[in-house]
Order: C-alpha cells, then structure tokens, then sequence
C-alpha cells in the first residue's frame, strides 16, 4: 500500500528524486534519530512535505503520525504546502533591519502583492523572511532563487524585480533543493 | 609560480566570487598561463568583496571588489607582464592602504582562514594540520590534554564563557561504556557569521579540534549539528571528513593508537532555540527540540542518555593551536579572566564590515574606529549591540570598556557568540529593542510559560510605544517583566531574551519616555510619530513629490509650494527621498 502512496505523489515530481527519497528512506529507517533526515529528503524531493508522505514515514519508522507532524511544525524549515517557482528571501538580520530591511519588505510587498509566507495566486513567486542570510557586509539583501542582491535601495530593488520578470522563462529551471 | 586565490565564502559568492573564479579559470585555459588557481575561504574584509590574492614569491598582492570585467586587465598587467593594476589594490607589499582591519587583528581561531583552500587536506596538513593531534596520541594522556586546555583558560566561544578544561573534565569523570561529543555550528544569532565562516574556511581545524576533545573525554563517536541555512559548510565539512577518512586520520585506531573516532553531520532544521545544549541533543534525537531541566548536565546524561560533551565552533577552533602551542603562550594573549582571541562579526553602520579577530580585553572602541574604520556615511557613533538577541546595547560613551566575559556582563550585555552590530544615530533604541524580542518571542519553544507568554507582552508594550500609543508605567511593566521572565524561564533562550529591552532602558531611558510622553521618535525611525511637512522657503512646486506619493496626499499647484494632507498621509517617506530641494521636513 505504502508503494502506491509514493507512486501518486510521483506524477508531480522528477522521478530520480523520488528514487533517492526511497534510498534515503532504507538506508536511514534503523537509525536513531532519523526522523528528520528523513523528513529533509522528503521534502528536499517533493519541494513539501505531502500529507500522505508523513503516513509513509511514520509506518517505517515506526513513530505516531501526530508526533510526526508535531515535528514538522516546529522547526521552520518544514513546509506542508508547495512552493511557488521562485522563491524570494527577504534578510531579517541585525545588520539588513537597521539598513532598511523593513522598507525593502514592502517595496516587495507592493511589487508582487502578497505577504510574508505566501504565494502569489499564479504560483510563480513565494516571498519568506530569513533570520540571517549572513552577508550582512551586502546589507539590505534579498535572495531570489540561488542570486543574492545586495546593497539594495527601493529603486534598485524595482529595477531587480522588473528585470526578474522579463527573464523569466530561463528561471523555471530552478529546483526546489539547495544542495 | 603565481598563485591566485579567489575568496569564495558566502559573502564572497554572494559578492560575484565565483563569477570572478569562473572567469580567471577560463582566461587561464585560454592564455595557456602558467598559473595555479585556488578557492579559498573568507579572508574576513567583506567589506571589499569580491576579493582576489595573487602570490608571488613571497609577495603578496590583494585585490578588492573585483568584478568578472577585471579580470582581464589584472591577468595581462599583473600576471603577464609584472606590473600590478595599483589602483585597484588594496594591499601589497609596498602599497599600504586601509590595511589596518587585518594589522590590527591577532588571528588564531582564523589563522588558516582566507589563506588555505578550504577543500584541499593537503593545504591544511602544510599549515600543520593533524599534527596537534598526533602529538596529542603520542605524548599525552586524556589528564594531561584536560591539564592544557584548563591551563590556556579557554572559556567557551559559544556565548556563556563555562570553562572548556573544567566541561571536559566532568564528562571524562562521567563512566560510560560510550560517550558522544558534537559540535554546535547552529549558529543562529541574526547579525552573526563568525561560525560559517570558520567551517566555510577551515572546515579540518574544527574536526581536529573535536577529535582532541574526543579523546581527552573519551568519546569515539561524533556529531556536528549544522544549521541547514548554511549548505556552503555543510558540503565543506562533508569533503573535510571525508579526506580525512581517506588519509587514515578519522577512523580506528588513529596514528597507531587506541583512538577510534566516527563524525556525523546532523543538519538542523531551523529552530533558534536549538542552540540551546539540551533542545539541540533532543534535535539529534529527532525530536521537537526543547530544552530540558538541567541537572543532569550533558556531561552526566546527553545524546541517547550518554554523557556528551558539546562546545561550539570556535571553542573547537582554538583546541589544535593550544595544543601545538602551549596553554601558556594562549594564556598571554587577553585579561586575566578570559584568555585568548575572539572573533566578531562586524556589521551594521560601520564603514569596514567583516570578520576580526582580537585578544581579550581590546576596547570596543579599537574594534569600531582602528578595525572597523568609523562610523558610515559621517554619522555619529550611537552604541554597540553586541551578543545578538540575548545581548544588550553599550552606548559609545563606553567605548573604552575593554571586551571580556566579566566586564560585558556589568554592562547587562553579554559576549555572546560574537555579533557586534555597530548602530548611529539613526538607529532608533525602541526600535531595535522590538525588533530582537520578535525574534526571540517567534523563536520561543513554548515550554516556560514565562518565555512564552511574558515576551508576547513585553513585545505588545513595545509595540504599543513605538505606535504611539504608550502609557505612563509602560517602562516600569517591561522592566518588571523582563526580570520575572530572566527568573522563570529554564533554558538561556528566556533567561537573555529580556536581555536588549533591560539595556536599552538602562542606558536609553529617555528615548522610551519621548516616545510615551512627547510622542516622539529622536532618531526619527518610528514611523507613527513622525509628520511630514512642506517647507514652503525650500518647495518651488515642481510636483515630483506629487507625483511619487502613493496616496495623493501631496496637492499643490505646479511652481507653488505644495502641502501635505496629514490624513491621508501614510508617512513612506517617499516624498522625503525623492525631493531635490530639502522641502521635505521630518518632525
């Protein structure tokens, strides 16, 4: 039953990923504390934690689903919900907050119209806020996919953004992993 | 042989680094040039990233902010034909200029930082790498190891200054059949990166560091717990380990000895509180990380019950210097309480942002006018926020207070783990009081109803005051509350979260009571309680005011003074910014 789980998720998702996830899944059930590497991989292959994949987890690992689910909700790098195709990072940090973070937050706002966690309603941005992104020499910065922008003045964030949205096309490449 | 290096730290990267190495790697190939390129970690001057060295015989050339279009007039002037671009260098052997951030600077935790290719064993082991522990395995027992480090005066880096030989020893003393020891590298402060930087750019010290500890304490397996926001370390550390597994230095039976070590990496997952001994073995174990009652201290009861042993970063760091060194010529560097080097995260309104590493018991102002240059954009020095959101501000006025654990802690801030954000005086104290406690509320596990709870209140107080809308008392309710919420909170998350609210009323008292009482924002940040208004003298109607402002608050005829509509004002500042003739007045 499990096997078929995996297998409708699969539609959305490339398929050697979901191939790693399964090793991953194997090689990791017997060791302790593997539940949140295993939660990474998941999440790290679905671009999101799938409801159905925590069941998945919990019957190998042999941990409650609620207990599952009460991990996941607590460190902030989960997600239960999918990402947009790109993802804006807005730097929280010491350094970007007394730099102006707090405007650069709504210069975005403004631009791409949703808030902090959110996704725009044709899926292509999602705009989270980071505690650090730790070039804080470059301070306000933001990151757009893998690209940090530095030095940034609500002019030069527009300008960013506009250019983002011309290029687009090459973007979709983007995958959800980091590593 | 020329050598280029590239410094390819996040911050270098983020700076274009790896477009610069990308393009010299390709120049090279296509000019057939005799020239050995290599990566090599952050050499702690972001502030003149992208950075690039070029060695030769004993010479060294630095070049700053360079960009990808540089490239070719550095490789023909420089490397072909001897003669160094000068006007973009900012060091050389003959050419001194700005060089006092790395002069002023004594490095030992960042000895090989910037200088070897984080990526090469071979690079580490020219710079005596793994020699501090294979004299450590020939020559001395766990006692005598314990002996050193409690000699040296090591305290740990991590913020809390708990002596490093004294940790050891009671794990040594606990008896167990295993015992673990783990590296805390979830370095989470928000203005800090002195840690990445250490495991970006001399990922093996660190290892060495641990498997010293390992056998000082008896330990043969061990976990390095990395913030997942930080892949660049994570994939360094990955290669380190595994050269070193190649090499026959992580394995059994190390160097012909008993010693056998295993080292994991765990990933975290994001969670501040996870910094917190206790909530990051409950981490390992692949649990809500929560803190737990101490005692039993790890040293007792730690990973999977075991005693376990857990220093940071930069404690490790130091281990395999003191080692090959001496606890004596450690001990000449610092005050008499706290021994050695520290390593800052420069930043905020300073002109030289990056890393320095000073002795204990340099003043603050050293670090801030000879390190870091001065103050940005001619401003005037405000203060200091040193330890991130479980430290406190230090007002310029004590800039001569020399940086070591007991004198900071008079001060109410504390060392922490080594953040030292620079602030001017456009840095409104209210402000940035609110800012630390909504990071420390949103990070709060939710275990200690104090924490949980009494952050809520204290940060919708200073929510309330820096809207306008504070209440006579407001300032003694916070400081009543913070003091019950450092009481009543188990792990040092709620014990220092009140930490920046305490300080900043301590030394910036009268800025809360403009805020509550004249409804006014000195520094002129809080957007509540300023107006904005049309200067008529200056206003000669040109109407880009009118044109920006995104409510239409701005009406006026075109070459007559304009006039702001206070209702529908939103207070963007924009017609401030966009204004060419200073008509724009703040109050």
């Amino acid at each position: 039953m499990s096997e078929l789980v995996i297998d409708k998720v699969q539609e959305t998702t490339r398929k050697e990923d979901i191939q790693n996830f399964k090793i991953d899944l194997i090689r990791k059930r017997k060791q302790s504390g593997s539940l949140i590497p295993l939660l990474q991989s998941a999440q790290d292959s679905y671009g999101y934690i799938p409801e159905k994949i925590i069941y998945y987890i919990s019957e190998l690992v042999n941990i409650p689903a609620a207990d599952i689910y009460g991990v996941i909700t607590f460190y902030s790098q989960f997600r239960l919900k999918p990402l947009g195709e790109n993802i804006i990072r807005i730097c929280e940090g010491t350094a970007c907050h007394v730099n102006g973070a707090k405007s650069i937050l709504s210069v975005i706002k403004d631009e791409i119209g949703v808030d902090v966690d959110e996704t725009t309603e044709d899926g292509k941005y999602t705009l989270q806020s980071v505690a650090c992104l730790g070039c804080c020499s470059l301070a306000p910065v933001i990151m757009i996919n893998d690209e940090t922008f530095g030095n940034l003045t609500a002019d030069s964030l527009k300008k960013v953004l506009k250019n983002y949205q011309k290029v687009e096309p090459s973007l979709h490449e983007h995958s959800s992993t980091n590593e | 042989m020329k050598k280029i290096k590239v410094g390819l730290g996040t911050c270098g990267i983020s700076a274009g680094g790896e477009l610069v190495y990308n393009k010299l790697s390709e120049e090279i190939k296509l000019r057939e040039l005799e020239v050995e390129l290599s990566e090599t970690g952050c050499m702690g001057m972001c502030y003149e990233e992208a950075l690039v060295e070029i060695e030769d015989d004993d010479q060294s050339y630095l070049y700053s902010k360079v960009t990808a279009d540089k490239v070719n007039r550095i490789l023909e002037d420089h490397v072909v034909n001897n003669n160094p671009v000068e006007e973009w260098l900012i060091r050389s052997s003959e050419i001194t200029k700005e060089d006092t951030f790395i002069e002023n600077q004594e490095r030992i935790v960042l000895r090989n930082c910037g200088l070897i290719n984080p990526s090469s064993i071979e690079d580490y082991i020219e710079e005596d790498g793994y020699k501090a522990i294979e004299k450590t395995l020939s020559e001395y027992t766990p006692e005598d190891v314990i002996n050193i480090i409690s000699e040296s005066g090591l305290r740990g880096r991590g913020g809390g200054g708990f002596p490093t030989g004294l940790k050891w020893k009671l794990t040594y003393q606990s008896v167990s059949d295993k015992k673990y020891i783990i590296c805390n590298a979830d370095e989470g402060d928000p203005g800090a990166f002195m840690d990445r930087s250490i495991l970006e750019g001399d990922p093996h010290s660190i290892i060495e560091g641990m498997m010293i500890g390992a056998y000082a304490i008896g330990a043969d397996e061990a976990y390095i717990y990395v913030r997942a926001e930080y892949p660049l370390a994570i994939q360094r550390l990955r290669n380190a380990i595994a050269q070193a597994e190649e090499k026959g230095f992580i394995g059994n039976n190390i160097f012909g000895s008993d010693f056998s070590i295993k080292i994991n990496i765990k990933e975290g997952a994001g969670a501040f509180v996870c910094g917190e001994e206790t909530a990051l073995i409950a981490s390992i174990e692949g649990k809500r990380g929560v803190p737990r009652l101490r005692p039993p201290f790890p040293a007792v009861k730690g990973l999977w019950d075991k005693p376990t042993n857990i220093n940071n970063v930069e404690t490790y760091a130091n281990v395999p210097w003191i080692l090959l060194n001496g606890a004596e010529a450690y001990g000449s560097y610092g005050t008499e309480k706290s021994k050695g080097t520290k390593v800052f995260a420069l930043a905020g309104k300073i002109k030289r942002s990056g890393l320095a590493e000073v002795p204990m018991g340099t003043t603050i102002n050293q670090v801030v006018h000879e390190i870091g240059g001065g103050i940005k954009d001619g401003k005037e020095f405000k203060a200091v926020q040193m330890g991130g959101p479980s430290g406190g501000c230090i007002p310029a006025s004590m800039g001569d207070l020399q940086i070591d654990y007991d004198e900071l802690k008079k001060t109410g801030a504390i060392m922490g783990s080594g953040g030292l954000i620079v602030l001017d005086e456009t840095t409104c104290m209210v402000d940035l009081a609110k800012y630390f406690l909504t990071f420390t509320q949103n990070e709060s596990c939710g275990k200690c109803t104090f924490c949980r709870v009494g952050t809520k209140r204290m940060l919708e107080i200073l929510e309330r005051i820096t809207e306008g809308e504070g209440k006579e008392g407001d300032i003694e309710l916070l400081e009543d509350l913070g003091n019950k919420i450092i009481k009543g909170s188990l792990c040092g998350l709620g014990q220092s979260a009140p930490n920046p609210v305490l300080t900043t009323i301590k030394y910036y008292r009268e800025e809360y009571e403009a805020h509550i009482n004249n409804k006014k924002c000195p520094a002129r940040n809080c957007p509540s309680l300023l107006t904005y208004t049309i200067f008529e003298e200056n206003c000669k109607g040109c109407g880009l005011c009118i044109k920006h402002c995104p409510t239409d608050a701005i009406t006026g005829e075109k070459k007559q003074p304009h006039e702001i509509d206070q209702v529908q004002c939103i207070k963007c500042g924009k017609c401030f910014e966009v204004c060419r003739l200073d008509a724009v007045e703040i109050n």
